[in-house]
């Protein structure tokens, strides 16, 4: 399975990224490899709108089963939803610590967004 | 004949000098009020509403079984309204500029559009002056297609005056767009000149004659003057700093009523729009 967690690195010891739509790199972890790759989030960074948006489009189509990240608005979260992926907020830590709690079943699903939108 | 009356900074006095242009002009003039977030053009004119009407824009509507999932009209929205994921577009209606370019781009006739209401326009009457006025609806952040819908309903001949939205950004551009001349109210301060900078940037854009008003002209320094001295535009008239202009303003008291004197003030810089035709001496 894929587990996908927002970094502020391209690093498993980088920090997450406490934000989704607007995080600066989407570390895309393969349960099956043991292998980390890293995807860019450049254009959200810079968008006017959308941002949340953009990025959960962007998850779906790495086909991830999963988002670990700190804070995820409404509209983000109704795509992630539509699109079947579980998403985990108020994570924090290093990306391969997120990734090693999330293993060990310490993490719980988010039922909803925690935060409006342009948090 | 259409004078649009901006700003780049909020709070300088567009709506003091278009309420008194009016009232100076003693003839038959429409204000329109396109600064729908926050329109207070009311407050000093105190029209009678009688015409009341609700703007809306059209936003797309995706029937799923037409659908192919194909995400093109997902990648044309610019402004990510859209969301195809597969087999599932989402529409977030909210974000939709109303463009209609995603029902254009289905090759599947899957769009239709449906109206999304996002705020009222009011026509009333004060004396002479006939106030058109958009209120954009609490939650909606999309105001150019009310301010067209303002627009839409000036008359085509006459004197028409339009309060523009502050700020150099769409709903600036939205309002000021198709107009003959342009006033920029500033303050000579350098918050009021930084933001006349930019005000000046996407006027010479629009290739629309414009000239500087500087309101409380006494209660800064002298550097909103040298600027527009290098840069060869016009100031067309100057309010000083005076306490009963503030004293008529919080009492929503139009200031020519209120403090006379001022009458000449305005009636030159109507007269000065009217006649001049001038053109921007720099238009890049």
């Amino acid at each position: 399975m894929k587990i996908i967690v927002t970094s502020s690195g391209e690093k498993p010891e980088s920090p997450v990224d406490p934000r989704f739509g607007r995080a600066a790199k989407f570390m895309v972890y393969d349960t099956a490899s043991d292998q980390y790759e890293t995807v860019d989030n450049v254009q959200n960074l810079q968008a006017a709108q959308g941002a949340g948006i953009q990025a959960a489009e962007t998850v779906a189509r790495l086909e991830a089963d999963c988002v670990l990240t700190g804070h995820c608005g409404p509209k983000a979260f109704m795509v992630l939803k539509t699109a079947g992926v579980k998403v985990y907020t108020g994570v924090e830590g290093t990306v391969a610590d997120a990734v090693a709690r999330y293993k060990s079943g310490e993490l719980n699903p988010a039922e909803g967004a925690d935060v409006d939108g342009h948090w | 004949m259409k004078i649009a009356i901006a700003s780049g900074k909020g709070g300088t006095g567009k709506t003091t000098v278009a309420v008194n242009l009016a009232l100076a002009a003693a003839r038959p003039v429409q204000i329109l009020d396109c600064d729908v977030e926050a329109p207070n053009s009311h407050l000093f004119l105190r029209p009678a509403i009688d015409e009341t009407f609700r703007a809306s824009i059209q936003v797309p509507l995706i029937d799923a079984d037409k659908c192919d999932g194909c995400g093109e009209c997902g990648s044309f929205c610019r402004f990510k309204a859209i969301v195809t994921l597969p087999g599932n577009p989402l529409v977030f209606p909210e974000l939709c500029h109303g463009c209609g370019g995603c029902a254009l781009i289905c090759t599947r006739d899957a769009i239709t559009e449906t109206d999304r209401e996002i705020g009222t326009v009011e026509i009333g009457r004060s004396g002479q002056i006939t106030l058109i006025r958009g209120l954009l609806d609490v939650g909606v952040a999309m105001s150019p297609p009310l301010i067209r819908s303002v627009k839409a309903r000036a008359s085509t001949d006459g004197l028409v005056l339009i309060d523009a939205p502050p700020g150099a950004s769409c709903p600036m551009v939205a309002a000021v767009s198709g107009c003959d001349q342009a006033v920029l109210v500033t303050e000579p301060t350098p918050f009021g000149l930084n933001d006349l900078r930019v005000a000046v940037e996407t006027i010479r854009e629009l290739k629309i004659p414009f000239g500087v008003v500087i309101n409380r002209a006494d209660a800064g320094d002298n550097r909103t003057v040298e600027y527009c001295a290098a840069e060869d535009i016009d100031i067309l008239a100057e309010i000083p700093d005076d306490r009963r202009i503030a004293v008529a303003y919080s009492r929503g008291e139009p200031l020519v009523n209120a403090v006379p004197e001022f009458k000449p003030v305005f009636e030159s810089l109507l007269e000065r729009l009217q006649t001049s035709g001038r053109e921007t001496r720099r238009s890049n």
